[in-house]
C-alpha cells in the first residue's frame, strides 16, 4: 500500500509524533515543567531582590555608622571603633578597611585593597582570597567605599554568601522539581490516553462487531455522562434509528414479494394456459392486451410501494422547498373536480391563508391528492366533499383537511388502515390497492406532521397536521 | 415484459407507418445506450418496429464515442452503465457541445435523481420500470423540441388556432372558451400536436408534479377539453391512443 509507504519514509520524529500517547505525554510534560519554571523562577527574582536590598541596607548603616563617629571623633574614634566591631563580628562577616592616600591599610581585616574596585562612592563586588594562614573567610563579597576628609579611604561590605547559598538552592529546587514533574507529568498523560484509548477501544470492539453484522450491538455508556458518554448515546441512538431502517426495509421487500406474487402468478398462468392450445390472432391479442392491464397494476403497486419507501427512508432537508399549502391545496381541488363533478359530488374547497410550511412538494401534493382521490372515489354519487387548510389550535401548526359524505372508518379500524395492503372489507369493491394512506402516513412521518382520522358524521375525515415554518 | 412491448409497438407502429407515409419524417436514427442485453433486445426490436433506425452500445465507453460522433436523432441512455455512467456520457457530449436530444432511464426514480438527470443536460428522464408506449412518446417530444425553438405566438393545428398573446382559442370561426388549466392542457397538446402524449408528461408538464394519480383523473380533464374542442365538429382533433395516452392531430383525409 503506498500510504504505508510513505509513512515508512517519514523520519522518525514525526512518526512517534503520530501516535497520541506519545503526544498527550509530550503536552504534559511540557505544560508542567513550564510552570514549575514560571513558579519558582518568581520566586527567585523577588527573594533575591529582598536579599540584596538587606544586604546593602546593612552595608549602608554600618558606613553611616563610623562616617559620624570619625566627624564626631575624629581618626581615633573611627580606629577604636573599627577594632570594636571587628573584634564583635565572630562569624567575620563583614569586612572593613580603612586605607591612608595611597591605600595602604591603617586598620581593618582585609590586608589590601582591592585592586580592581572603585574608590568611591559605588556600590562593588569581588572576591577575597587570602593568602594561606591569613586568619578570615573567603569569597564574594559586596561593598561600598567612602573618601574621609583627611584623604583616609574607608570600606565596608559583607560577604554575600547567604545570596549564594540561596542561588544554589533554587537551581537544585528547579532540577528536582522539574525531574518530578516530568516524571509525574509523563506519568499522567500517560494514564490519562490509556484510559482514552482503552474507552475508544471499547467504542471500536463495538463498531467492528457491528460491521460483522451483529446489529444489536451497542457501545456501553458508563456513568459519567462525559463527552465519551454522550458520542457513545449518539452512535446507540443512530444504530438504533439504522436498525429501525432496515426493520422497514425488510417489511417492504416481504410486503412486496407477498403483494406481487399473486398477481405476478396469475399473469404467468394466463401467458402459459394462452401457450397450451392453438389459437387465433384475435384470441392471442386479447391474451397480451389483459397481460398488459395486468402488469400495468404490478408496476402501480410497485411504484406506490418504493415511494411509501423513499418518503420513509429520507428525511426532510433533502428536498426541502417553502410550500404555500393554499395554492398546493387549489392545484388538487383543481385537478379532482372535473372527477367529482362527473359523479355530481358537490366539493366545497376553502383555503384559510395558512403560513408556509417547508418540505418535498412532490410528495406533499401525492399525500394531499391521495387524500381527496379517497374522498372522491368513497363518496356516493350525488355526496359532498370538503377541502379546506386552516390554522391548528397551536398557532404553529397548520391543518389540511378533507372529508367525505361515504361510509366512514370504523373508529377500531383507523389505526389499521395505515399499514400497507390493508383494505377494508367494505371496499373491496373499489379500485386501489390499500396503500394510499400508507403514503400519506410515511409523508407526514417524513415532514415531521401527522395523519388524523376521525369520524365526520357521516363519512371520513382525514386531516393532515403540518408544521408551519 | 415482451407482451408490454408487443401490444404497445404495434399501436405505436400504426402512427409511425402513418407519419412516414404522410411524409411527414424521415427515418429518425436512434442510439441504445444499455448494458442489459436483454433489456436492450427488446428495446431495439420495439424501436425498430416502430420506424427508427437504431444503433446500440453496450457499455459506457463505446456509447459516449458513438454519441460524440452526432450521428443520431436522439440518444436514449440508461443510467448505470460499466466503465462510463449515463450521466457522465450526457455532461461529456453537451461540454462537447453535441446537442442530440437524450432522454435518460434509469432505476432511480427520486425528484432528486430526475432533477440531477436533467441538470446533466438530459431532455428527459423515465424511472424504470416504463411502459413501452411511454418510451415512444417521450422520444418524440424530445426530438421535435429540440427542433422548434423560435417564439411562437400562434399554435394552429388544421382549423384549431390558438393565440397564445391574446389567449383566445378558435376552431374554425367560433371562439372557444377555456379555463387556464384547459389552455395549458391543450396548448402542450398543440405544441406536440402528432405526438402521442402520456397521462404522466400531461401531470409533469401541464400541472408540473410528478405524482401517480390514483384514479384516471387526467382522463377527465382531457375528456371535458374534447367536449369543447370537438363537440359539433364532425371530425375530431383530439384522439385517444389506447394503453399510451392522447394525441392532437389534424383528420388524415
Amino acid at each position: 500500500m503506498p500510504e504505508s509507504e510513505s509513512r515508512k519514509r517519514r523520519p522518525w520524529i514525526i512518526r512517534w509524533l503520530k501516535i497520541w500517547t506519545v503526544r498527550v505525554v509530550l503536552i504534559y510534560v511540557a505544560l508542567f515543567g513550564l510552570s514549575v519554571l514560571v513558579l519558582l523562577g518568581f520566586v527567585y527574582v523577588t527573594t533575591v531582590g529582598f536579599i540584596d536590598r538587606q544586604v546593602n541596607a546593612t552595608i549602608d548603616a554600618e558606613l553611616n555608622g563610623l562616617r559620624e563617629r570619625y566627624a564626631e571623633q575624629g581618626l581615633a574614634g573611627l580606629l577604636e571603633v573599627i577594632g570594636e566591631r571587628i573584634a564583635n563580628d565572630r562569624t567575620g562577616e563583614t569586612i572593613y578597611l580603612l586605607t591612608d592616600g595611597e591605600y595602604n591599610q591603617v586598620a581593618g581585616n582585609i590586608q589590601s585593597w582591592p585592586t580592581d574596585v572603585e574608590r568611591q562612592g559605588r556600590w562593588a563586588s569581588f572576591q577575597i582570597d587570602r593568602a594561606p594562614g591569613e586568619p578570615g573567610l573567603n569569597g564574594d563579597v559586596r561593598a561600598m567605599s567612602f573618601l574621609l576628609d583627611e584623604g583616609y579611604h574607608l570600606m565596608v561590605g559583607r560577604f554575600i554568601r547567604e545570596r549564594q547559598n540561596f542561588d544554589n538552592l533554587i537551581l537544585q529546587s528547579i532540577i528536582w522539581s522539574l525531574l518530578i514533574t516530568v516524571g509525574l507529568g509523563a506519568l499522567g498523560g500517560f494514564i490519562m490516553s490509556i484510559d482514552m484509548r482503552r474507552r475508544l477501544d471499547r467504542i471500536n470492539r463495538t463498531t467492528q462487531r457491528i460491521m460483522q453484522g451483529d446489529l444489536q450491538q451497542r457501545v456501553p455508556v458508563s456513568d459519567s455522562d462525559d463527552e465519551f458518554d454522550r458520542l457513545s448515546r449518539n452512535l446507540n441512538a443512530m444504530l438504533t434509528q439504522i436498525d429501525r431502517l432496515m426493520l422497514a426495509m425488510r417489511e417492504v421487500t416481504d410486503n412486496v414479494a407477498h403483494d406481487l406474487r399473486s398477481p405476478l402468478t396469475r399473469l404467468k398462468s394466463r401467458l402459459e394456459v394462452t401457450l397450451l392450445s392453438q389459437k387465433t390472432t384475435e384470441e392471442y391479442r386479447r391474451a397480451l392486451e389483459q397481460s398488459v392491464v395486468e402488469t400495468d397494476k404490478i408496476l402501480s403497486t410497485f411504484n406506490a410501494l418504493l415511494s411509501i419507501a423513499q418518503a420513509e427512508a429520507g428525511s426532510i432537508g433533502d428536498n426541502s422547498d417553502v410550500i404555500d399549502l393554499d395554492s398546493l391545496i387549489g392545484d388538487i381541488a383543481e385537478l379532482y373536480e372535473p372527477v367529482a363533478e362527473a359523479r355530481e359530488i358537490e366539493m366545497t374547497v376553502r383555503l384559510g391563508k395558512i403560513p408556509s410550511i417547508k418540505g418535498d412538494r412532490h410528495l406533499l401534493f401525492q399525500a394531499a391528492a391521495n387524500l381527496v382521490d379517497n374522498a372522491v372515489k368513497y363518496s356516493p354519487n350525488g355526496g359532498k366533499v370538503r377541502v379546506e387548510t386552516r390554522r391548528a389550535a397551536d398557532p404553529d401548526w397548520v391543518e389540511v383537511v378533507v372529508g367525505d359524505s361515504g361510509l366512514g372508518i370504523p373508529e377500531a379500524e383507523r389505526p389499521r388502515v395505515v399499514e400497507r395492503f390493508v383494505r377494508l372489507e367494505q371496499s373491496r369493491t373499489t379500485p386501489g390497492n390499500g396503500l394510499g394512506l400508507s403514503l400519506v402516513s410515511a409523508v407526514m412521518h417524513r415532514h415531521g406532521g401527522e395523519l388524523v382520522l376521525e369520524d365526520n358524521e357521516p363519512g371520513l375525515r382525514a386531516i393532515l397536521r403540518l408544521r408551519a415554518s | 415484459m415482451q407482451a408490454v412491448m408487443e401490444h404497445s409497438a404495434s399501436g405505436a407502429r400504426e402512427l409511425a407507418a402513418r407519419d412516414f407515409w404522410a411524409g411527414r419524417i424521415d427515418f429518425m436514427r436512434v442510439l441504445v445506450i444499455e448494458d442489459d442485453e436483454e433489456t436492450a433486445a427488446y428495446m431495439v426490436k420495439g424501436l425498430k418496429e416502430s420506424g427508427y433506425i437504431v444503433d446500440h452500445a453496450k457499455e459506457g465507453r463505446d456509447g459516449l464515442f458513438h454519441a460524440m460522433s452526432a450521428s443520431h436523432d436522439v440518444l436514449i441512455i440508461d443510467r448505470m452503465l460499466p466503465n462510463v455512467d449515463g450521466l457522465s456520457i450526457v455532461q461529456a457530449i453537451r461540454a462537447a457541445g453535441v446537442k442530440t436530444p437524450a432522454l435518460i432511464l434509469s432505476a432511480l426514480g427520486s425528484v432528486d435523481d430526475r432533477v440531477k438527470g436533467l441538470r446533466a443536460g438530459g431532455d428527459d428522464y423515465l424511472t424504470k420500470p416504463y411502459a413501452f408506449s411511454e418510451l415512444l412518446a417521450r422520444l418524440e417530444v424530445i426530438m421535435k423540441r429540440s427542433g422548434g425553438t423560435a417564439v411562437e405566438t400562434k399554435l394552429r393545428v388544421h382549423d384549431l388556432e390558438m393565440d397564445l398573446l391574446s389567449r383566445s382559442v378558435h376552431r374554425g370561426k367560433s371562439e372557444i372558451d377555456l379555463q387556464p388549466r384547459e389552455f395549458k392542457l391543450l396548448e402542450y397538446l398543440m405544441r406536440n400536436a402528432g405526438h402521442v402524449v402520456t397521462r404522466t408528461m400531461l401531470l409533469e408538464h401541464v400541472w408540473d408534479y410528478h405524482f401517480d394519480p390514483q384514479t384516471n383523473v387526467i382522463d377527465v380533464h382531457v375528456s371535458r377539453l374534447r367536449q369543447k374542442l370537438d363537440k359539433g365538429f364532425d371530425k375530431p382533433l383530439l384522439h385517444t391512443v389506447r394503453g399510451a395516452g392522447y394525441v392532437l392531430r389534424p383528420p388524415t383525409d
